[in-house]
């Protein structure tokens, strides 16, 4: 066993698993090997063309609600609000994917931070101030981080599953509490929380849409585009007209958030995560000081969420009631994260994009939407059971499990070992 | 904060709130015995109760028809029975297909714990939208006319046809102790002490009980961990069933989501006795379901699943591993 476990390490250590990764990658199916190709690929191009195709990739996306390509493109409902959900939900799932994939604390009550997030906002710009909404906004991050502490601090002495459900109580609990609480708005909810700040003039009912310059949109007659004069984004301008500036702003926070995440996971806090997740008491006899570390991620990830949370209040509908907040959002975000491949930066961004997207997409099945996300959710793990985008670390120990078991003459079939 | 409202009721509070905790016991023990055994958490559990809580209603409409009733618990002992029965089966089998579906894949695949965890979840969405959306299945099969009532407004609130009266049984300072809790409390804590007996005794609970401990020496001991795992959840079903019959009783009703919550609550209580052991299900139960109708008197009805979280927390500070703590392969035969 002694001699498994040293392999174990070993091959987990990065000489051997860039060998190992050679054998898994030939091992591998389909989309791994695809993907695994694909970054490869992107590997070898000059350090040049990889930053031009990054800013033509982000130019494309930030443009996608004015492009509104034929197909993906929804019909029954605002694609640039649409658009807006899938960013914030990619924002949501980028945070939970620190405390789930990173530290590896199963956390099923986060729409509790995204709650807190939002109710602080909506308290501080609308029902008992009347604070601008930058800064409402860091005010909001800040009590979420504080909170995330705070139910961080005797809690993630527990272990593991009892985790799960201790988080869930706190999801349901501040659902309670907002809901009965009259100084929070109860019920009613809280309404007229301020957008954000126009840049250029403000919009002049009846005519004058207001900012600096309006862009017009696409609209295609089968493959053909051409301008749609009828729908135009005033730049820019945050009010009811248009959804697409909300969209960029959350966009932007989430193009910040996924930089900040990749300084963070490849630094040393992202090491002792990693350390934690795979085995606490060997991180703790490494000399990681495992709590204070797991508690750097619940409060970061309640950070996230609460920043969501905020950018939710004052979105459009400058509207938010209990309602918004129930605890199956929680198992929604969740799931993202798994869909995409717990632990992987771009599985989070690619989880939230399809778990907010393919309802709105496919609205003319609405009831059944439910039904089918459910088989979904059951099949994938089948067939992808580290996600759809998985973290390449999850590859690598994967690839090691299988060369370890291929040694002890374990696997069914012998194979070719490098 | 109302401690007098507590202080008068303090015996009907009590009661009632044994019964309830009595039907979360029920529906924990499932939990914590598949946890036990597999060291997951079938989230998908609380949609087996309330497959269960629909067998009952179903019975009542196919054996006593749809016209609103009222009846004492003995007037309708013969039909109770049936009930009873049905929600067992139906909850058995619905776990059973669970296990088949949604876990045994994945266990064969060695997939990670927690996709384990959201195939669970997957599950329990598909199964409570299939329940509310069961008029338009049957549609499919030209059956929405046949089975009318049994799918009728699938996605409110489903009534059982008939409404039970309770009756007071003997009183105690100054409270009639009424005959569906006294019912409910009795029924459960036997079938309790009969799987927690057949844990301990049989040679089937002995094989549950080695797979919990330690799955690889039990498969080389020659027990079949298929066959266990397919019967722990055959026993969590039977429970969770009785629990749907006996949930049926004390509220009258049930709807597609009902599972949910009560699950989250179930388990709760699982958790505060201490996940993975059979008596810890029955005393986190008790506890949370007599919390529960306390803290409501006190503080109101709408705090009622705030005190119970905060009850979670507060235990799990002390007692890290809840109340009893002992995990099912660790129980003495």
């Amino acid at each position: 066993m002694g001699v498994v476990e040293n392999l174990r390490q070993n091959a987990a250590s990065s000489g051997a698993a860039a060998r190992l990764r050679e054998g898994g990658a030939t091992a591998g199916r389909g989309v791994r090997t695809g993907l695994e190709r694909m970054h490869d690929g992107w590997a070898r191009l000059p350090r040049g063309a990889r930053i031009a195709l990054t800013v033509l990739l982000v130019i494309l996306v930030y443009l996608l609600p004015l492009i509104r390509p034929p197909v993906i493109t929804t019909q029954q409902i605002d694609f640039g609000g649409v658009m807006f959900g899938v960013a914030a939900l990619a924002l949501v799932a980028v945070g939970l994917n620190i405390v789930i994939g990173y530290a590896g604390l199963l956390d099923l009550g986060y729409v509790g931070f995204y709650a807190i997030g939002a109710y602080t906002t909506g308290v501080l710009t609308s029902l008992h101030a009347s604070w601008p909404f930058f800064l409402a906004l860091p005010v909001a991050v800040g009590v979420t981080m504080f909170s995330g502490l705070l139910l961080g601090w005797p809690t993630l002495r527990v272990r593991g599953d009892y985790l799960a459900i201790v988080t869930l109580g706190f999801g349901e609990i501040i659902r309670l509490a907002v809901t009965n609480l009259g100084w929070v708005g109860a019920a009613r909810g809280i309404k007229d929380i301020p957008h954000p700040p126009n840049i250029g003039p403000d919009p002049e009912p009846p005519f004058g849409t207001g900012g600096l310059f309006n862009i017009p949109a696409l609209q295609w007659d089968g493959l053909v585009p051409s301008l749609d004069t009828g729908r135009e984004t005033p730049f820019l301008v945050f009010g009811a007209v248009s959804a697409v500036p909300y969209y960029w702003l959350v966009l932007s926070f989430l193009i910040l958030i996924l930089f900040a995440d990749r300084l963070v996971k490849d630094s040393r806090v992202g090491r002792a995560w990693e350390a934690t997740r795979e085995d606490e008491d060997a991180a703790e006899l490494m000399g990681v000081p495992t709590f204070r570390f797991k508690l750097l991620a619940f409060a970061l990830g309640a950070a996230i969420g609460g920043l969501s949370g905020s950018l939710y209040a004052s979105s459009q509908s400058g509207y938010i009631n209990p309602q918004s907040f129930p605890l199956l959002l929680s198992i929604l975000f969740v799931a993202a994260v798994f869909v995409g491949g717990a632990g992987s930066r771009w599985g989070a961004v690619v989880g939230g994009t399809l778990v907010a997207y393919l309802p709105e997409r496919f609205r003319e099945f609405a009831d059944w939407r439910l039904l089918v996300f459910g088989l979904a959710l059951m099949i994938l793990p089948v067939y992808r059971p580290e996600g759809l985008v998985p973290a390449r670390r999850t590859l690598r120990a994967r690839a090691a499990d299988k060369e370890i078991e291929h040694l002890e003459g374990r696997d069914e079939a012998p194979r070719q070992v490098v | 904060m109302n401690f007098s409202f507590l202080f008068n009721n303090i015996i009907e509070l009590s009661i009632t709130g044994l019964a309830l905790g009595a039907i979360y016991a029920l529906v924990a023990l499932g939990y914590t015995m598949v946890y036990g055994v597999l060291q997951l958490i079938n989230f998908a559990h609380s949609e087996v109760f309330m497959y269960g809580t629909f067998a009952v209603a179903w019975v009542f409409v196919l054996l006593h028809g749809t016209e609103p009733a009222t009846q004492t618990l003995g007037g309708t002992a013969g039909l109770l029975v049936v009930a009873i029965l049905a929600a067992m089966a139906m909850s058995a089998l619905i776990a059973l297909l669970l296990e088949r579906v949604a876990y045994r894949p994945l266990l064969k695949r060695k997939a990670p714990r927690l996709m384990a965890l959201i195939s669970a979840i997957g599950a329990s969405f598909a199964l409570s939208e299939l329940m509310g959306l069961r008029d338009r299945v049957a549609g499919w099969f030209g059956l929405r006319e046949a089975l009318g009532p049994y799918v009728a407004n699938a996605r409110d609130i489903y009534p059982n046809p008939v409404t039970i009266q309770p009756q007071t049984v003997f009183t105690i300072g100054g409270y009639g102790v009424k005959d569906v809790d006294l019912l409910v409390i009795v029924a459960s804590l036997l079938m309790m002490l009969a799987l927690d007996q057949f844990v301990r005794r049989t040679r089937f609970g002995r094989g549950i009980r080695a797979v919990a401990q330690d799955p690889e020496s039990a498969a080389l001991m020659g027990v079949n961990a298929t066959r266990v795992i397919r019967g722990t959840f055959v026993l969590g079903g039977i429970m969770a069933g009785a629990a749907a019959a006996f949930y049926m009783l004390k509220v009258g009703s049930t709807r597609q989501n009902t599972g949910f919550i009560f699950g989250v609550k179930a388990f709760t209580a699982a958790v505060l006795g201490g996940i993975g052991n059979l008596r810890g299900a029955l005393v986190g139960g008790l506890v949370l379901g007599v919390t529960e109708n306390y803290g409501a008197a006190i503080f109101g009805s709408q705090w009622k699943d705030v005190v119970a979280f905060v009850l979670l927390v507060l235990i799990l500070l002390v007692r890290p591993t809840g109340i009893l703590g002992e995990s099912l392969g660790k129980a003495r035969a």
